[in-house]
């Protein structure tokens, strides 16, 4: 039952990043050209939403569908590894125009090079692996 | 219901973001794609290779299956719920692009010149795909998270080190397309 419904949300999640166009390399291109509203529309509803909806689950401390309390873990505290880690995460969006959760609605899409890119993503993490402790957090 | 095959606007697709996350916290998960690229890695059996691997990946599976979703979805969006894909993006971009090479630009959901399978025979198309890949997989995982995990669930949650990340983001995507893209294409 839980199991159907990570699936159900998952598919849902492809649709929308599919025909919202979020999964597009030129929508991408197009938000870092400032020359449309479209993703930061999607981006920004998004969050308005979503930092309304945790205050009200936070506030009147509302439980999951199975009745469990829903916690919200906090990040670490820290600045070089968001801000560098960051940047370098942005250089490969813009330029594979496609982050994380794309990548798996594209290849559902259809498109045999974004495997490409989802193999370069998995041995970009597993370099991140090797080098963790070398680098500053 | 002729809208379904049209685009979604923003003020549609946004919405169903926050509540794909919403979803996601009510079945007591979160809302985070990038972390299962750590997970695949595990699986190929990199923990013996770094303590970072070291985890137990099957806890992880929720997000597996979300992933398998994500593709379905993707094949369900682009097969039985699109007339026409191309993605109609500013006329001013169009011509930027064009000028760059990329004359795809207007006509197609993805740039042919990088992920047609054509564009697979050319050595630099597939080092650029390639490269980008390295770039997402390394830098989310230092970032801890992607747009998902940062942008949609840290900014909900005002955690600050998601604003930096984010800001992270923006720097990156602004350097690579202004100040590399002319170098690259």
């Amino acid at each position: 039952m839980r199991t159907l419904s990570y699936l159900f949300i998952g598919i849902f999640f492809g649709i929308v990043m599919y025909k919202s166009e979020a999964a597009s390399w030129f929508r991408i291109y197009e938000m870092f050209q400032f020359q449309s509203f479209h993703m930061y529309g999607i981006i920004g509803s998004a969050l308005v939403l979503g930092v309304l909806g945790v205050q009200l689950i936070k506030r009147n401390n509302i439980k999951s569908f199975f009745g469990e309390p829903i916690k919200f873990v906090p990040k670490e505290k820290g600045f070089t590894r968001y801000m560098v880690g960051g940047i370098i995460f942005g250089l490969g969006w813009a330029l594979a125009g496609s982050c994380p959760g794309p990548i798996y609605t594209l290849i559902g899409a259809g498109s045999v090079a974004i495997i490409v890119v989802l193999l370069g993503a998995i041995l970009g993490t597993f370099i991140y692996g090797l080098l963790q402790k070398k680098l500053p957090h | 219901m002729d809208w379904i095959f049209e685009p979604w606007p923003w003020y549609v697709a946004g919405p169903l973001i926050a509540l794909i996350m919403f979803l996601l916290i009510f079945v007591g998960k979160q809302f985070g794609m990038s972390s299962n690229l750590r997970t695949f890695c595990t699986m190929c059996g990199a923990d013996k290779k770094a303590d970072f691997f070291s985890f137990d990946w099957k806890a992880q599976r929720w997000n597996l299956v979300v992933v398998a979703g994500a593709i379905i979805g993707g094949f369900i969006g682009a097969h039985y719920l699109s007339n026409d894909v191309a993605v109609a993006i500013n006329p001013a971009t169009i011509s930027t692009l064009q000028e760059l090479g990329f004359n795809s630009a207007g006509n197609a959901y993805l740039p042919d010149e990088l992920f047609s399978l054509d564009a697979l025979l050319s050595i630099k198309s597939v080092a650029i795909l390639l490269i980008g890949g390295l770039l997402i997989g390394f830098g989310a995982r230092y970032a801890g998270g992607c747009t998902s995990g940062h942008a949609i669930s840290g900014l909900s949650n005002l955690q600050l080190p998601s604003l930096i990340a984010v800001i992270g983001f923006f720097i990156g995507g602004l350097f690579m397309i202004h100040v590399l893209f002319p170098l690259i294409f």
